[in-house]
């Protein structure tokens, strides 16, 4: 058998970023002479994305190549559209986004139903460039388009009391097959939680776009969480509630096998998985069948601005 | 040694290709999914993870085969065609994709970290259970020519055989374990394993219940 391993990364196989920030300005132009939904459709995004204009940031990963954008909106888990990565891509289109109302409750003093456009505005837009280590042992680099949680959650104004924040997706068999039929892999709602601390953390952001356009709805739209030192199936995606609490919120992941998924999900090759090493991941998009498998760092290369976190946390037995 | 040129010689020659048309039919046919899944893979049209396509891929067909091989004598006793001059081919393609799925993962995956693979051995019951059920495959492909069964004799050559018993539900559980949460397919293909294990153990008991052919004199003496 031959086999040939690439040096480097096809460049093929990358969006330049140039190319992808020109694409923007682009739509951005487009959409402002009105064009926006017919450009968005023939520059091959979904059929109802619209650009976004969004401010860099510092905070952003930009030492690495991006994984291309058919990647990121073609693998997706949303077990809420079926198991396979494959799913998401085929069924989430059925979801209705417009309008999209999120309940704010428990200890916050201006708790109510929110329009998601009242909670985000889009001059507040920023562009993050994230890693994301899925739990499954692959990862990617995504650049998502949102706004630190901490600016939300401050203008809702969390009593003293509140020390976590609980997230919640939707619930709508009728659009989600993943939730009608005989095999229904989760109890519904998919649910997820931080320490209030995390949530606050510069580096968490409620997402609503990627690549400079709003959020396909297989990667969750029209808003998901994204904590980009932990595990990928904490970014809760299709957010309907956001309730801040006292005690540590329910998580699926832990509800469906607590010895596998522990509340924290934090990011580290020193921890494996019960069933699998976490030590190392395969970069998706990269060089494609001969991969080869990239060491897996510690928060996800984060650990400079969030290990104080856990300072005296023991990071084994708080999975 | 004669007795053992010869059968060594009918293992490479089973192994390659058998003499009969429709078992050289039954094994280009069964080699398509693997030849078109790795070209693909090899032009890109493998998805994102394309590697995890692959080894899956072959994985499953590996046990789709053990399957099917499983299925051959329910079938007959089932009042169903007699398919039972195939399943050579069709076992020996099962332990073709296994040991794909097998290289997939050592060469691909793993990069021939031998440390890595041999700690996900010891440590990961799913990867344990996997490398049983190809190792169990082994003897049985070794020996999946006439040769040998002259050799080991038609009782001795059985017994090994039923080894496929093990190396089907093992190969089933492995693909259970690795999965997150239950999705349906695995699910599906343990069933099949399930019944059709259980369907021999119906059959054995009904041995036992209604004396056959060979008893029946004793039984009219009696």
């Amino acid at each position: 058998m031959l086999i040939r391993r690439p040096s480097d990364i096809q460049p093929s196989e990358i969006t330049p970023r140039h190319q992808y920030l020109q694409r923007r300005q682009f739509m951005a132009g487009a959409a402002a002479l009105g064009l926006g939904t017919a450009f968005a459709t023939a520059g091959g995004g979904a059929a109802n994305a619209a650009a976004l204009q969004a401010g860099k940031s510092a905070l952003s990963t930009i030492d690495e190549p991006l994984t291309p954008r058919k990647d990121i909106t073609s693998y997706n888990n949303y077990y809420e559209f079926g198991t396979d990565k494959d799913d998401p891509v085929r069924n989430a289109h059925t979801l209705t986004i417009k309008p999209w109302k999120i309940k704010i409750d428990g200890l916050v003093g201006k708790p109510a139903d929110y329009d998601l456009d009242d909670l985000i505005k889009p001059p507040g837009l920023e562009e993050r460039i994230y890693r994301m280590r899925c739990v499954e042992g692959w990862s990617m680099v995504i650049p998502w388009v949102g706004v630190p949680l901490a600016g939300v959650l401050q203008r809702l104004e969390p009593q003293a009391g509140a020390k976590y924040v609980a997230f919640e997706t939707v619930v709508r068999p009728a659009e989600m097959p993943g939730q009608r039929g005989l095999f229904q892999p989760l109890p519904w709602p998919y649910v997820e939680g931080l320490r209030l601390d995390e949530a606050m953390h510069p580096l968490t952001i409620l997402a609503v776009g990627l690549y400079g356009e709003t959020l396909p709805n297989q990667n969750g739209a029209p808003v998901r969480l994204v904590v980009p030192w932990k595990y990928g199936f904490k970014g809760i995606k299709s957010i309907v509630r956001i309730s801040l609490t006292d005690k540590q919120p329910p998580t699926t992941w832990n509800i469906a096998n607590p010895r596998e998924y522990g509340f924290y999900s934090n990011v580290n090759p020193g921890v494996d998985h019960p069933r699998w090493s976490q030590a190392t991941e395969r970069r998706i998009g990269e060089s494609g069948l001969f991969a080869k498998r990239r060491p897996t760092l510690l928060f996800n290369g984060y650990a400079e601005q969030v290990a104080s976190l856990y300072d005296g946390m023991d990071l084994k037995a708080n999975y | 040694m004669a007795a053992t040129r010869t059968s060594t010689a009918a293992t490479w020659r089973s192994l390659a290709l058998g003499s009969d048309p429709v078992r050289r039919a039954i094994y280009m046919l069964g080699m398509l999914p693997a030849v078109s899944t790795f070209y693909f893979g090899l032009t890109d049209q493998l998805g994102a993870d394309p590697q995890k396509t692959l080894e899956r891929t072959l994985g499953v067909w590996a046990l789709r085969f053990l399957i099917v091989c499983l299925a051959i004598t329910p079938l007959r006793r089932l009042g169903g065609p007699n398919l039972v001059r195939y399943r050579r081919s069709l076992g020996l393609l099962a332990f073709y994709y296994a040991a794909l799925h097998l290289t997939v993962y050592t060469v691909l995956d793993q990069g021939l970290d031998l440390a890595a693979i041999w700690g996900d051995i010891l440590k990961r019951p799913y990867i344990t259970v996997g490398m049983l059920a190809f190792l169990v495959l082994v003897p049985l492909a070794i020996t999946s020519n006439a040769a040998m069964i002259r050799r080991l004799g038609g009782t001795a050559w059985q017994r090994l055989h039923r080894l496929i018993y093990l190396a089907a539900a093992a190969a089933a559980l492995h693909f259970v374990m690795l999965v997150k949460s239950w999705p349906a397919e695995p699910l599906i293909y343990a069933a099949l394993v399930a019944a059709l294990l259980l369907l021999r153990f119906i059959f054995k008991l009904q041995r036992h219940a209604r004396p056959n052919r060979r008893a029946r004199p004793e039984a009219a003496r009696a």
